[in-house]
């Protein structure tokens, strides 16, 4: 079996995801917006009192790595698929000869080829103006960052079954903000209410953040953590498999 | 594989005491004669919400052939065609395209089928010619995205997005994206809709050359014209049953017999007309005179008229075509 089909597609998907402004500016241009704004109220400070006495924005960055891995999950790949399947693209691709793996394999490259480049960004900018400090373990950055891709590629794909790109874009939209405010992107856990603390509990982004600050704030890594982001991953995965739809 | 498959289907057709097929060495020169079938359906079924959309249709397609599937909107024809691309689960019959079966055999049956279907689209920002290097890395061996542009006449618009394409532009990159993996055998729904009568020409010659050159094809279509120009062969589908299955000139010779003698002529009696071999009845209408008969009416009246000193300029005969076959069997009443 060729790679030719996974390699024409991850370019030709690639060269698609730039033609829309809306996604890229979305994508790349959103996590760091919040970086200046958060950074400029905190600085890099410690405080004991919040951020279990890590800098404000060493915290912030892994968490806005596990962001930008959320906004490609939730609302690029699940809207353009919906689009894909509104528009009788998949109808076509699936009359013809195209390897499965390939238009999912290509999705998933192409995704992943954005969070990197968000995500680098992201460490970018906080480097240059807030003088972070460098991750604890790399590798265990990388690890971390390869499973918020596995997670929220999953979600994606399960978020991708709603019939309609309307509905795929509400969807997402409403998991992203809610994500965004209460999985540690946002506000320090310790100054949420009780209630807000209980939605954290739910929503996968909290787990991936805790999950990618772990190595790089060199903090213990809880197994909990783990185990639930993979069961989320699995669980997604496996009803999208059930239940998406080509036309 | 591709042989094993076809031997395969062969050998159980022989075993089952039926005459074997004839073995074609030229099939070009074979037009209209059922070769090695490339599609053979049995009772194919497919039921939405208990109504029966396909009801029992049975046919097949030799290698080489232009076969036509025509009917009226809604007379099962994408359905059917649908079915024989794996792209719907069949509820009965059986059906087996390039030997295989579509239901389970569905990955490499579109690895050697093309399908241009209705009702789909591209991504709105996709070039022309990167959709056609896009489908044409599916498969190994498959045609040069270049070469197809240029037959189809999309060279100048290589590089503009699906989006900005006319309605006829769209269509032919379609079918060259149906043509794109070099296929055995080609679906083409409604494949001149949209298109110009000079486009509609060309993509008559071109869907030729393509067969020409040892492509089967399976034209789904609502232009009676088309499928008379082009079809080795047509099925005629009607509430989801085949009413009529041959070649246009037999359906023409079975349907229509009807041919219409025009000629314009000065007032007068030409009440005699009537007594010519083979005229069934005479009318006037605005000058003209209209005259129905069957077999070589047209001689007859000429003679006629001749005998009688009377010499039109404009005498001609209207030959029954297939549209009236079409509406003599499916009757006139219009669904739209």
């Amino acid at each position: 079996m060729s790679l030719r089909a996974l390699q024409t597609s991850a370019w030709t998907e690639a060269k698609l995801f730039v033609r829309e402004p809306m996604t890229v500016a979305f994508t790349l241009v959103l996590p760091l917006l919040f970086l200046f704004v958060l950074g400029g109220v905190f600085g890099n400070k410690p405080n004991p009192k919040y951020y279990g006495g890590h800098g404000p924005l060493d915290f912030y960055v892994p968490a806005y790595i596990g962001l930008v891995w959320a906004s490609v999950g939730l609302l690029a790949l699940p809207v353009h698929l919906a689009r894909y399947r509104e528009d009788g693209v998949l109808r076509r691709l699936r009359a013809s000869a195209a390897p499965r793996w390939a238009v999912f394999g290509s999705q998933a490259i192409v995704a992943s080829v954005i969070a990197l480049a968000g995500g680098a960004l992201v460490i970018a900018a906080a480097a240059l103006c807030y003088h972070i400090h460098a991750p604890r373990s790399v590798w265990g950055v990388l690890a971390a960052w390869l499973l918020a891709g596995v997670v929220f590629c999953c979600a994606g794909l399960l978020l991708s079954c709603i019939p309609t790109s309307r509905g795929a874009l509400s969807a997402g939209l409403g998991l992203f903000f809610v994500m965004m405010m209460l999985s540690g992107a946002g506000p320090p856990f310790e100054v949420m209410t009780g209630v807000m603390r209980h939605v954290s509990d739910v929503l996968p982004l909290t787990y991936m953040t805790r999950i990618l600050q772990a190595p790089w704030l060199g903090t213990a890594l809880a197994w909990r953590d783990l185990a639930v982001a993979l069961a989320i991953a699995l669980a997604a995965a496996t009803t999208a498999r059930a239940v998406f739809r080509w036309e | 594989m591709a042989a094993c498959g076809t031997v395969s289907w062969w050998e159980q057709r022989e075993d089952s005491g039926r005459a074997p097929w004839v073995i074609a060495v030229g099939v070009a020169q074979l037009k209209g004669t059922v070769v090695e079938p490339v599609i053979v359906v049995e009772g194919l079924t497919k039921r939405y919400g208990g109504t029966a959309v396909v009801d029992g249709v049975s046919f097949e397609v030799g290698r080489g052939e232009i076969f036509g599937i025509l009917g009226r909107n809604g007379a099962g024809k994408t359905t059917t065609v649908e079915c024989l691309e794996g792209l719907r689960r069949a509820d009965g019959g059986r059906m087996r395209v390039l030997g295989l079966d579509p239901a389970t055999q569905a990955a490499e049956l579109r690895r050697r089928i093309g399908s241009q279907l209705q009702e789909s689209a591209l991504p709105q920002r996709i070039k022309v010619w990167e959709a056609l290097r896009w489908f044409a890395s599916f498969v190994p061996g498959a045609r040069d995205p270049d070469q197809l542009m240029t037959q189809w006449g999309l060279q100048d618009k290589r590089n503009t997005h699906f989006s900005d394409l006319s309605g006829g532009q769209r269509q032919r990159l379609f079918i060259a994206l149906a043509l794109v993996n070099d296929p055995e055998l080609v679906f083409l729904d409604e494949m001149t809709t949209g298109l110009d009568p000079a486009a509609r020409h060309t993509a008559w010659d071109l869907v030729r050359a393509v067969r020409d050159a040892g492509t089967s094809v399976v034209l789904v279509t609502h232009f009676m014209e088309e499928a008379e120009r082009l079809c080795d062969r047509v099925a005629v589908l009607e509430r989801g049953t085949i009413v009529a299955l041959g070649t246009p000139g037999a359906l023409i010779a079975e349907h229509a017999r009807q041919i219409t003698v025009r000629f314009s002529a000065e007032a007068g009696d030409l009440g005699w007309l009537a007594a010519v071999a083979g005229v069934d009845q005479v009318a006037r209408r605005n000058g003209s005179v209209e005259v129905q008969g069957t077999g070589p009416v047209l001689a007859e009246v000429a003679a006629a008229l001749v005998g009688h000193g009377i010499r039109p300029a404009d005498l001609r005969a209207d030959q029954p075509n297939l549209e009236e076959v079409f509406l003599s069997i499916t009757g006139r009443r219009s669904d739209e």
